[in-house]
């Protein structure tokens, strides 16, 4: 068996070459669902990459504990901890976007990229490495939520954070920032990140 | 001694540790953080109130409506028992400036579709007219129950009349009346039928609970309730009206 990835491996590799979204199609839930802005999209990019952190962490402290059968309750039980825990601090002190999130927050839970790094990465290896994965990890997965968000919240309201980027004349395409919108978009940026892919493995080889 | 380390409890000590811990935490968050996520609903439900007693048509629902700041608003408990049951219901009653009543507005709950459903139901000066509704706090379905919370939807309540209880229709079968009216008619929204059933009754059960005691008229009883809130309240809450506005 070849050696585990590295720390710096593992950081890199989440960014762009092991992109959750992109690369590994995982947490589509959150991708589809609070795209329409890029306000909603680094939030929760943002309470992600803290349960990410800190679940990977725990993980990774307790991981020669771990017996095989129990892990996946050991990993939904750090993860819900730490999802109620951002839950609560966005309910404290950014109300409106907690409302504007809704249940989204609380689905963190059930987002499979984290279970996976607990499980790929954490559970196997040392806290240094668990920590760059999951740092790693949560920009890629920061990266794809606000490409899609951008493209999203250009097109359907030539707005971007709220601030108007394109001419008045343009005519808002509205269902892109309705659900139909982020499978569009989603698809169209999938196709894209896979072709630049191809075209640049062909020219190495 | 190999009996009690394959015994399930043995075997799941990890889990019973993290748990006791993880709850532990959760606890202390749980109680720094809730006088801070309560004063939030509080601060938005005064904010919400001079909209939902104004007239919502002109002006949008987001921004404070002209004439905000010369609104005095006053809370007060009223008590309902009915059938044993004593439900409480925040009350809200809003005052001009020269002291005439404005409108009054509810804060009401019950069971949504996936969890409790909490509004505010704004009445004007002699409770006979819906004035506004807004929606606090759900757990509906995304894209179904929650769409409830859209002004569209939640426009058709307003200018209803109080005397009949309103009745769900389905979507687009009851449509408005030529002249803009709906009659007591609720466009149920499709997919989401239990949601919008709940609201209206949320809404039905509270006008008819609460219209008896809003206006100061019927029994003696109500009124002294509402001259014992106003000289107490009065100064407190006009005081606490005024606090709010510094800090928006």
């Amino acid at each position: 068996m070849a050696d585990p990835p590295t720390a710096f491996e593992r950081f890199v590799q989440g960014i762009l070459p092991e992109n959750p979204v992109y690369r590994q199609l995982l947490g589509l839930c959150p991708t589809l669902a609070v795209t329409n802005g890029l306000k909603p999209a680094l939030t929760m990019a943002c309470s992600v990459a803290f349960v990410l952190l800190c679940a990977n962490i725990v993980i990774s402290l307790i991981r020669n504990l771990l017996k095989p059968h129990l892990r996946i309750v050991v990993f939904t039980l750090t993860i819900a901890t730490f999802v109620t825990i951002a839950d609560r601090f966005l309910a404290a002190y950014l109300f409106q976007m907690s409302k504007t999130l809704g249940p989204y927050i609380p689905l963190i839970i059930v987002n499979c990229l984290i279970i996976c790094r607990c499980e790929v990465c954490a559970s196997k290896q040392s806290v240094f490495t668990a920590a760059s994965d999951a740092l790693g990890q949560a920009i890629g997965f920061g990266l794809a939520l606000s490409s899609i968000a951008a493209v999203r919240e250009i097109l359907g309201t030539g707005m971007l954070f709220g601030i108007r980027v394109l001419p008045e004349v343009w005519p808002d395409w509205v269902i892109m920032v309705l659900p139909p919108g982020a499978f569009l978009t989603l698809g169209l940026l999938l196709g894209l990140v896979n072709w630049i892919g191809l075209i640049k493995s062909r020219r190495a080889s | 001694m190999t009996n009690l380390r394959n015994s399930n409890l043995a075997q799941a000590w990890l889990v019973l540790v993290l748990a006791v811990v993880f709850g532990t935490t959760l606890a202390g968050v749980q109680m720094k953080l809730t006088p801070v996520i309560e004063a939030n609903k509080i601060r938005e439900t005064m904010e919400k109130i001079p909209n939902l007693v104004l007239d919502p048509a002109s002006s949008p629902s987001s921004s404070p409506v002209p004439g905000a700041e010369d609104l005095v608003i006053q809370s007060r408990v009223i008590e309902v028992e009915k059938n044993g049951i004593i439900t409480f219901y925040p009350v809200y009653d809003v005052q001009r400036k020269d002291g005439s009543p404005a409108g009054h507005v509810a804060k009401a709950r019950g069971q949504g579709y996936a969890d409790k459903i909490e509004v505010l139901v704004g009445l004007d000066a002699d409770g006979n007219t819906i004035t506004g509704l807004f929606i606090l706090d759900q757990k509906e379905t995304p894209g179904l129950g929650n769409r409830i919370l859209e002004k569209q939807w939640l426009d058709q309540f307003v200018d209803q009349s109080s005397d009949t209880p309103l009745v769900v229709v389905k979507s687009g079968a009851g449509g408005s009346e030529p002249d803009g009216r709906s009659d007591g008619r609720i466009d149920g929204i499709s997919g989401a039928t239990i949601s919008s059933r709940s609201v209206v009754s949320i809404v039905n059960t509270t006008i008819a609970d609460i219209r008896p005691w809003l206006v100061l008229v019927p029994s003696p009883e109500p009124l002294k309730n509402k001259f014992g809130n106003k000289e107490s309240g009065n100064k407190k809450n006009g005081k606490k009206e005024e606090i709010k506005k510094e800090e928006t």
